[in-house]
């Protein structure tokens, strides 16, 4: 079964949670006891209409403020497909949850109150989810109904989001816009009978056509080594197998491969999954590889095809996505991941803030705090291989660790 | 003949999961229950590691309430597996008088868990406990993270959580912090039951129809068993019926049905209209009571 992961973003009053809600009614993935759950919350309420943002809002807290403050994930599926949506909130202060709910998304929802039309933060969702390179973003504008279903409207607003989209510099990026309400139901599952003059598709349809082998990013074949097996027993006694995941492209029995740091050129010997040989493995499989030759290889190192090498360096610049309330300093010392390898990183300098506004403006700033998007310079303490993050979407990308407290702080995108 | 190979994106990320807990961890435990769950955990975890022995130990929390069948099956997959077992008894923690047996007509083992289960990581000092819990399950767990940092109480901070990127799993913890571990966070009960019905997986027998001793108390099908209170008037019949979770007794409701194959499992898990977790009476509590024993170290 296809999975496909959609992230959602919308300020406060948008019908996010609506629209999900609403996603999940009208392809009958709520069960008879959420259902309940939802009538009878909403009739205590006092609303003549289902309360569908029940469906999702989970936590106490965001039951009590009504908003929802972290990412959660909600699972339906159909005959076609199954989905996951990282429903992330779209206030000002909460970046860190949307970069967060986009980094392992596909797809992107950004929803737009008709009444409202694009607004501050609207820019802000289509810069992030620009940022992260989604390369399909869907524009549903929501609340038609309290708009009278006006297409002058609707074709306002997206002459407006257009403006947008002009800016941008992501150019294989697919946009589609859809009118609809989420609190009817139009255009969401079920063609609107109160919008006959639009003639795209609804939601729903256009992500079961959406085509998922073309939606990833794809780059060259990177295969970074997460764990050693060694069996040590008499049956596999000099077994070596080097597991991993895929990244990029393909990898086949034959190719002839780098190991780096070492550059060593060897050749791949096998595919095994589960027992099995194979001959060729997909992107995205976990699988293990043994080498022609014996060459010591450990977790961090990469497998790379011979003139596809990745950059090796100890210095270079990314965009950071700031996500702790203790601010990043230059000449701070962070473990820095990169994939599953780990690196001591110091901040050599914070070189401009990034504005979320398409507006350009670039502010020198002496740190950053939570939510802040900015580029910055790093220095290793041994080189890592990598890509930029518009050419490899895995391998261009990295976390920062706290020293102190362990936690994960920031994202990076290297240029 | 070799083939190109196509493994299950689910599958994938899951195997990806376990061998960075092998290579993050000094000392991981995969939790086992004997239920569903921790049995795909176990496949996904010999695959992860293959031709490999799995690389750490498997811990059961055992309520004393479990059924029977549940623990004849974990000892026979254990022994087929060749890797160590780790037992520790709630009834232990009765006895050294650090939990108290919950009494009346919805007492359960179930809360008392968690004491047992603290005292275990303590005792062999995990510092990753992999578990087969699922987004999907519940409200409060549709927030959790796949490396979910607990302090040394055991308890888990939901609006001070770790964001996970892209796939990259942070495992960096302090001293006497352990992190909890799902692999399988992003499958549903539908996909575990597809995964066991390709993979062929054996599952215990209370998950197929069968005869039972049960006596019907708000709406829901409560096994008779000694372990169960039962008030007098409730009157207890045989029926048809199979589990859809496998909890302890006391909190784990049948359902009726006749599916006695794994195909019919997975066609009624389809048709389905109650969630899975609608049959846990520990979750009728409240509506944020999972999110109350999460917080004090629950599963």
């Amino acid at each position: 079964m296809e999975v496909l992961k959609i992230a959602t973003a919308g300020s406060v009053d948008d019908g996010k949670s609506t629209l999900i809600g609403r996603l999940l009614y009208d392809t009958k993935s709520l069960t008879s006891d959420k259902l309940e759950a939802i009538e009878r919350s909403s009739k205590q309420k006092g609303y003549d209409y289902l309360d569908f943002s029940l469906a999702t809002d989970g936590l106490v807290a965001e039951r009590e403020q009504g908003i929802t403050i972290d990412v959660a994930h909600i699972y339906f599926s159909t005959a076609t497909r199954s989905y996951i949506i990282a429903d992330t909130p779209g206030h000002v202060e909460y970046t860190r949850n949307m970069v967060t709910g986009a980094s392992t998304s596909q797809v992107a929802i950004i929803l737009i109150d008709a009444r409202h039309g694009v607004i501050e933060q609207t820019y802000r969702h289509f810069f992030i989810n620009n940022l992260l390179r989604i390369k399909d973003v869907i524009v549903a504008v929501n609340k038609m109904d309290l708009v009278d279903f006006s297409e002058e409207r609707y074709n306002e607003i997206k002459a407006d989001f257009q403006k947008l989209v002009d800016k941008s510099d992501y150019e294989d990026q697919n946009i589609t816009f859809i009118p609809v309400s989420a609190l009817k139901g139009d255009n969401i599952v079920d063609k609107s009978e109160t919008m006959p003059w639009y003639n795209g598709q609804t939601l729903l349809e256009h992500l079961e056509k959406l085509d998922t082998v073309n939606i990833y990013n794809r780059g060259q074949m990177r295969f970074p080594v997460q764990y050693v097996i060694r069996p040590k027993t008499s049956a596999f006694h000099d077994y070596r197998g080097y597991a991993g995941k895929v990244y990029g492209g393909e990898i086949k029995v034959g190719d002839e491969v780098l190991v780096l740091p070492s550059e060593t050129k060897t050749k791949i010997k096998e595919i095994n999954f589960n027992g099995k040989k194979y001959e060729s493995a997909a992107r995205r499989s976990s699988i293990s590889v043994l080498l022609e030759d014996n060459v010591n290889v450990s977790r961090g190192d990469m497998i790379v095809k011979v003139n596809e090498l990745p950059k090796v360096d100890k210095n270079f610049t990314a965009t950071v996505s700031w996500m702790d309330t203790k601010k990043l300093l230059a000449g701070s010392k962070y473990v820095l991941q990169h994939g599953v390898n780990k690196v001591l990183a110091k901040v050599t300098t914070i070189n401009n803030k990034i504005e979320t506004d398409f507006s350009g403006i670039e502010t020198d700033i002496s740190s950053l705090n939570i939510n802040d998007i900015a580029s910055v310079s790093f220095q290793l303490n041994k080189p890592i291989f990598f890509d930029s993050f518009k050419e490899h979407r895995t391998n261009g990308s990295f976390i920062l660790i706290d020293l102190q407290s362990n936690s994960t702080v920031g994202v990076g995108f290297i240029d | 003949m070799t083939e190109k190979l196509h493994i299950n994106a689910l599958e994938n990320e899951a195997i990806y999961i376990f061998r960075e807990v092998a290579a993050q961890f000094e000392k991981p435990v995969l939790l086992f229950s004997g239920g569903k769950d921790s049995i795909t955990l176990v496949r996904l975890a010999q695959k992860a590691f293959y031709p490999a022995k799995i690389p750490f130990p498997l811990m059961h929390i055992d309520t004393g309430h479990n059924f029977p069948e549940t623990i004849e099956f974990r000892d026979r997959l254990v022994a087929e597996l060749g890797v160590e077992l780790i037992v520790r008894n709630v009834q232990d923690s009765i006895d050294q008088g650090k939990v108290k047996e919950e009494s009346g007509r919805y007492s359960s083992r179930n809360m008392l868990q968690t004491t047992t289960l603290l005292d275990a990581i303590e005792e062999f000092k995990f510092d990753a406990c992999i578990g087969g819990a699922r987004r999907d399950e519940e409200k409060a767990r549709a927030k959790e993270r796949i490396f979910s940092v607990r302090d040394d109480f055991g308890q888990w901070d939901e609006k001070n959580q770790r964001p996970e990127l892209f796939d990259m799993l942070n495992g960096n913890i302090d001293l006497g912090q352990n992190v909890r571990v799902f692999p399988i966070s992003n499958w549903t009960e539908l996909d575990v039951w597809t995964y066991i019905e390709n993979e062929e997986l054996e599952i215990p027998s209370i998950y197929f129809a069968h005869k039972r001793d049960i006596f019907v108390r708000d709406g829901m099908i409560w096994t008779a068993s000694e372990h169960v209170y039962k008030d007098e008037e409730e009157v207890v019949e045989e029926r048809m019926v199979r589990f859809r979770t496998v909890g302890d007794m006391s909190c784990t409701a049948a359902v009726d049905s006749y599916a006695i194959t794994i195909s019919e499992v997975v066609a009624e898990i389809r048709d389905s209209s109650i969630s899975e977790r609608g049959a846990r009476i520990d979750d009728k509590r409240s509506e944020a009571a999972m999110e109350k024993r999460k917080q004090q170290g629950y599963f």
